[in-house]
């Protein structure tokens, strides 16, 4: 803090404490204490609020406990989400290991770029793309017909159509952090691995994960929390079967009309998510600092 | 008796880089063989080639009498000390000493008793539980040796491991692995661009340039017979005088040449007429004038290095002129500034081709 006022003077400094007090105060602390004095709030006509029966109570999330269906789509969110996690950490653990040790700088760059091109388009025009490719007529069916892999038109809308969706979505959010840990990984351990004789499992099980770790527990952190809390992939991929958590709190908000309840199913989201994100660096051993970085 | 490492012909290039060219040598059994060369002179790359990390473009490698062609790293009689030891950072130290055992699927009871044995070898009983972080560079040289040497390889193959080292503790480890050698007789080839530490330790040497083999010896012999111009200017601290051969006489050749006629061994490939360079060594020149070949030099100045000196003077058209003398002689030296006559004799000195 002194460092700071003694490098851009008291009027500069006060600004930029000012900014981030503003930034946490309005953004991060009010929104959430908000939530959580709507979740524990009754849902009352406007004339009652206030009134004797405006008092705190935990119904709301009791409710979300006693309504089976909303309890397994709760579960349900979960395990698919940290399913999600996994297939795009399996999907991107080989491809990061390539691009840190075996691709060439140009051929890195390469992918990098042609991964890194379709964020720049909107998620949800991204979701929309797999909308049109795994329609019941669509690219993807024609294909698979044309190959003779399949006789029939299968309907990939539902949990098939989610789970891609939404690998494709955070590809980037696993790579990138494995990738880092991986790069930084010297080349010669690798290499005095092979020459003591250990298989490619061993010298990845052994060697490249343990060094690896921090890089992909952050990377499934994160996709685990983006999965659990996205709406656009379930919204346009999924099927009637396949609902997210996520929509049914968009419901208790926009058809239900209900914010109390659609709160408390929210704080419980969010709960669960820092639960699971503790537990994880705990069992990975890593810093939530490190994940920041 | 462990297994000896043939090179035939190799050559490696990597694009339109030749790496190596052409290069031959046998390494035998049970041999402290050292490659020493410049950075950039291909011995890396003929250690990765004898490891199997690399596949030569011409050439055949032999461990034992067999044919490399076609296995890895991990299905040959060798194991590597890496030059940054490559030790697993994750791993207690004695988990890294098995590491080629677990790979084996040695079971876990007799990994711990092979590794504790080897730490014991190297003088680090009691560091199994260790992690490589805690220890000293010059401990964790003697685990990266002892994980190298669990696996119980035919040949060890070393890339500069002393590099990180201070002097100190560098000749201190020159010192061990000589001995580890000899206790374990295991054939080492071992890498580096320091002529010292190569002239110290090994029973052959073999220098390299620009990927081309100059000469295969003892320390010894590069030391005094030098093959190429290139041995004679690596290989120790000399005197390069230019001329013109006018005569060759059993073995000793007369050059003329700015400083006057001077004579030396036949080096190489030399007739009457050619040009060729006499090299003579500073332990070589005596500021007694006692011997038949002179050179007048102005002494520029003395550098005391403890058991002797080294005289710094210039000859008469400014080329340098090093010569060594005993501490004891030091009290007669001309001082700075004075002319002095030094002299060699004939067979101290040895003419080469130019090149």
């Amino acid at each position: 803090m002194a460092e700071l006022f003694r490098r851009f003077g008291a009027g500069l400094s006060t600004i930029f404490l000012g900014l981030v007090a503003v930034w946490l105060a309005g953004l991060v602390l009010a929104p959430n204490i908000m939530m959580v004095d709507y979740a524990l709030r009754p849902n009352l006509p406007p004339a009652e609020i206030g009134g004797p029966r405006d008092v705190y109570s935990l119904d709301n999330i009791l409710y979300l406990a006693n309504e089976s269906v909303h309890r397994a789509i709760f579960f349900k969110t979960v395990w698919a989400s940290a399913l999600v996690a996994f297939v795009t950490l399996v999907v991107c653990y080989p491809l990061a290991y390539w691009l840190a040790q075996t691709a060439s700088a140009r051929q890195t760059g390469i992918v990098l770029l042609a991964l890194t091109i379709p964020f720049w388009i909107n998620e949800v025009l991204r979701t929309l793309a797999w909308y049109i490719l795994l329609a019941f007529r669509g690219p993807l069916n024609a294909l698979l017909l044309w190959l003779g892999v399949i006789d029939q038109p299968v309907r990939w809308y539902g949990d098939v159509g989610v789970l891609a969706g939404m690998t494709y979505a955070y590809i980037l959010f696993m790579l990138f952090p494995i990738y880092n840990a991986i790069e930084s990984l010297e080349k010669s351990q690798i290499e005095a691995a092979r020459d003591l004789g250990a298989s490619v499992w061993r010298t990845h099980l052994r060697v490249i994960i343990p060094h690896a770790k921090a890089g992909i527990a952050t990377g499934c952190v994160f996709t685990f929390m983006l999965a659990a809390g996205s709406y656009v992939a379930p919204a346009l991929l999924g099927a009637p079967g396949s609902r997210w958590f996520t929509e049914i709190i968009y419901n208790w908000f926009f058809e239900g009309g209900d914010w109390n309840r659609g709160a408390a199913y929210a704080m419980v989201l969010l709960v669960l998510c820092l639960t699971v994100v503790l537990i994880t660096l705990k069992i990975a051993r890593v810093n939530l600092t490190d994940v920041a970085k | 008796m462990s297994h000896s490492v043939e090179l035939q012909n190799i050559g490696m290039a990597f694009g339109q880089t030749r790496a190596v060219s052409n290069v031959s040598l046998v390494v035998r059994g049970g041999e402290f063989f050292s490659i020493l060369g410049p950075s950039g002179c291909g011995k890396t790359t003929i250690l990765r080639i004898i490891a199997g990390f690399l596949q030569p473009t011409e050439g055949k490698v032999l461990i034992g009498g067999r044919d490399m062609q076609g296995l890895g790293p991990d299905q040959r009689p060798t194991a590597m000390i890496f030059q940054s030891l490559a030790l697993f950072p994750l791993m207690p130290v004695w988990e890294n000493i098995a590491f080629g055992l677990e790979a084996r699927g040695v079971a876990k009871a007799e990994r711990r008793r092979k590794a504790d044995e080897l730490l014991k070898l190297v003088a680090l009983e009691g560091y199994g539980e260790r992690m490589p972080g805690e220890l000293s560079g010059g401990q964790r040289q003697r685990v990266a040796i002892a994980r190298a040497l669990a696996v119980e390889p035919q040949v060890l193959l070393l890339d500069e491991p002393l590099s990180a080292l201070d002097l100190k503790l560098r000749q201190h480890m020159r010192a061990e692995l000589r001995s580890l050698q000899r206790r374990t007789g295991v054939t080492f080839i071992y890498i580096t661009h320091d002529q010292s530490e190569a002239l110290a330790m090994s029973d052959r040497v073999a220098v390299m340039s620009n990927g081309v083999l100059q000469q295969v010896g003892s320390p010894r012999e590069l030391y005094d017979n030098p093959a190429t111009a290139f041995v004679a200017d690596f290989v120790g601290e000399t005197n390069v005088i230019a001329g013109n051969v006018t005569s060759i006489d059993d073995g000793i050749v007369t050059i003329q040449s700015a400083h006057g006629t001077l004579r030396g061994r036949l080096g190489g490939g030399l007739i009457e007429g050619n040009s060729g360079k006499l090299y003579v060594r500073p332990e070589a020149l005596k500021h007694d004038g006692s011997s038949g070949n002179r050179l007048e030099a102005t002494i520029e100045r003395i550098d005391f290095e403890g058991a002797f000196a080294l005289v710094h003077g210039s000859l008469d058209d400014g080329m340098p002129l090093i010569a060594s003398i005993t501490s004891t002689e030091l009290s007669n030296a001309p001082g700075v500034g004075a002319r002095a006559v030094f002299s060699f004799k004939d067979v101290n000195a040895v003419v080469l081709p130019d090149g």
